[in-house]
């Protein structure tokens, strides 16, 4: 990974918003979603993107994969700008986009023969011939460590684990460069959850894969992710090596999310908790800097002016007392 | 230290389509007095029906094979039923839901809810005010209780630290966050003066740093008034952060019982062991558990964890063996413990 390469997928001053309506339909302000977000995902790493829910991170990892359009703002994919391309052309990107929901197996058609399932992708995005598609297929089902016999069968006939294995065979025929992985492992028991994460590891080695990693486990993203981008209603707060960012969080709401981790062995850390309060309501976001009505250094200037991103100590931090 | 709750070789199965589902195969369990136990396991182990079949709440496809649900001297599974909905359900044994969303009725505000509750199982009620011939309905509510009542919501409404006590009561349920619905469930929880409350992951709906407040301050309630606590959850952390001591289970049974100290740092079930090898930690290393959770319908013989054991012997596959001490207060069911059985008698 060098510094000099230019970034596989970067975003800039993104904002997505939502317009709320009252009973009659008149829109009566704006949700701000995703407010200004600019981050920047180098071939072959892992980003992970963390914060609590209805902090923004799936309606940012949506608005980049082009489910919502952005309202603001820049994404850049493979050098040129994405965000506001037709849908034709758009669609080519999705060759090289892929986004896998919490639980890929759901997607699947259940009156679909699983190869039939793992065909379609390759039929609408490429021009291959049957035999083509046909190795294609078998070499993916590989990859994801599931027999050939599995082909012929309907989604209901595997277990939950092997259909998503399937789901991601289904994403990874089209060979894309980057994933956006949303949530991948929410509601998953530990043991399970660890299978999980070994097989999204191989599949990255294997494809030579870029992972966005959208999660609220920091457990999960500390162990799969070299960069970590901290965000609180819709704005990224922190953003870092993980490894650094784990030791010694600059940001308050870090610190805070960082302490609120529960830990297996040694002192219980509620003991210390020291956070109070609920994330306000992202309609009336607080001005300045949004963390300032829970934060415990909070002084005058976090009222008055929006802190920017700004380097601290090899990564980025807004915050003005970082 | 006599129990508070034992519940001794519970068998519980459900009817299904595909066949008998064995759900709990002879479940043992000790709660003490003023402890926080966590019962901890995968989805599908049988936590939430060990804690349903306390509760007496089961859905109507499980039928209790046998077993014993004692309850400070009483066997629940056989005293009236009558006797258990006045005195224990609901009084000494409360309940705390998972998803604090679906557990309020969304028309009613919560003050009415809380007081609803409180009319039928206030700490002031004499026993036996539920079982009269008068429909419930028609019942009032004594004046006089009904403001010492009321003055004990506000107080534990401001104990579970929801800012404007007096005005939230008046409050629908869904202008609460949901942090502030867990409080709400937690201190009507606590209400009836309780000396057993059923948790069932009651953290799992909720963002990291609520989960962190809300737990502390769960812990610092039951401690505050001695109340026990049989907390389910599948999270190992939050287990970690609450739990005097853990129980785990497997597919059914239970596999280890120890103080939550030894049982992160000396677990002595090979499940356990391998259970805490999968959490991800700070090292890049990942493990997992190879193979997948037996269906229920016609589970493992003997240990139900044989199958993906690293020790397995024939013995594993015949019989499960009955608890062996290795420590204090630790228990393991296995028959190559990962520590050493202390001798006992003598």
């Amino acid at each position: 990974m060098s510094q000099t390469a230019p970034p596989l997928l970067e975003v800039v001053d993104l904002a997505r918003h939502f317009p709320l309506r009252n009973a009659f339909g008149r829109r009566t302000g704006w949700l701000r979603a995703v407010d200004g977000v600019s981050l920047a995902v180098r071939d072959g790493e892992t980003l992970g993107l963390v914060g609590e829910s209805g902090c923004g991170k799936t309606t940012l990892g949506k608005t980049v994969m082009g489910i919502y359009t952005p309202t603001a703002g820049e994404i850049r994919f493979l050098g040129r700008e994405i965000g506001r391309l037709r849908r034709s052309e758009r669609r080519k990107v999705a060759k090289h986009l892929q986004y896998v929901y919490q639980d890929p197996g759901a997607s699947l058609d259940p009156r679909w023969r699983i190869v039939h399932s793992l065909h379609e992708p390759l039929k609408i995005h490429t021009t291959l011939s049957r035999a083509e598609r046909s190795t294609e297929v078998h070499a993916i089902l590989r990859a994801v460590g599931l027999p050939d016999a599995h082909l012929d069968l309907y989604p209901h006939e595997l277990s939950g684990g092997q259909q998503r294995r399937v789901g991601l065979a289904r994403i990874l025929t089209l060979r894309p460069r980057m994933v956006i992985l949303d949530e991948p492992t929410s509601g998953l028991d530990v043991s399970v959850q660890a299978s999980v994460l070994k097989l999204f590891r191989s599949l990255q080695h294997t494809f030579a894969l870029t992972y966005l990693f959208i999660s609220h486990d920091l457990a999960v993203v500390r162990a799969m992710c070299q960069r970590l981008a901290v965000m609180y209603l819709g704005k990224i707060v922190e953003i870092g090596e993980t490894r650094a960012v784990f030791e010694t969080p600059r940001h308050p709401y870090t610190q805070s999310l960082l302490a609120a981790v529960p830990r297996v062995g040694g002192r219980r850390v509620s003991l210390e908790f020291v956070l109070e309060g609920e994330p306000p309501n992202p309609r009336d976001a607080p001005s300045g800097c949004r963390f300032r009505t829970r934060c415990p250094l909070a002084q005058e200037i976090c009222t008055a002016e929006e802190p920017p991103l700004r380097e601290v100590a090899g990564r980025l931090v807004a915050c003005h007392l970082a | 230290m006599p129990e508070l709750l034992s519940v001794r070789q519970l068998e519980v199965s459900f009817v299904t389509d595909q066949g008998v589902a064995r759900v709990l195969e002879g479940i043992s369990l000790d709660v003490g007095p003023g402890e926080v136990v966590g019962l901890v396991g995968e989805s599908g182990c049988g936590k939430t029906t060990l804690a349903r079949a306390i509760l007496g709440i089961l859905p109507l496809a499980a039928r209790i094979r046998g077993g014993q649900i004692v309850f400070q001297g009483r066997d629940l599974l056989r005293e009236d039923a009558g006797l258990i909905n006045d005195r224990v359900r609901g009084r000494a044994i409360t309940f705390i839901p998972q998803d604090p969303y679906t557990s309020f009725n969304p028309v009613f505000a919560v003050g009415t809810q809380m007081m609803d509750l409180m009319k039928w199982k206030s700490p002031r009620v004499e026993p036996g005010h539920g079982s009269t011939r008068w429909p419930a309905l028609l019942r009032g509510y004594p004046r006089g209780r009904y403001r010492a009542d009321r003055q004990s919501v506000l107080d534990i409404l401001r104990a579970a630290q929801l800012p404007d006590p007096g005005r939230a009561l008046q409050r629908l349920p869904h202008e609460f966050s949901g942090g502030q619905r867990q409080r709400l469930m937690i201190a009507m929880a606590l209400l009836p003066s309780p000396d057993l409350v059923v948790a069932d992951e009651p953290t799992t709906a909720l963002d990291v740093t609520i989960q962190a407040q809300i737990l502390k301050l769960l812990r610092g309630l039951v401690k505050e008034r001695g109340v026990s606590v049989l907390f389910t959850t599948h999270d190992l952390g939050t287990a970690h952060e609450i739990c005097d001591r853990i129980v785990v289970m497997y597919a059914g049974q239970e596999m280890e019982s120890a103080p939550t100290d030894a049982f992160f740092r000396r677990p002595a079930h090979p499940y356990t062991r391998r259970l805490l090898e999968s959490l991800p930690g700070p090292e890049a290393e990942i493990h997992e558990i190879p193979g997948e959770v037996p269906s229920l319908i016609d589970p493992p013989t003997g240990c139900r964890f044989h199958p993906r054991c690293d020790y397995a012997t024939e013995e594993c596959r015949a019989g499960l063996p009955p608890a062996r001490p290795v420590g204090v207060r630790h228990d393991v069911r296995c028959h190559h413990p990962l520590a050493s059985p202390v001798p006992t008698g003598g």
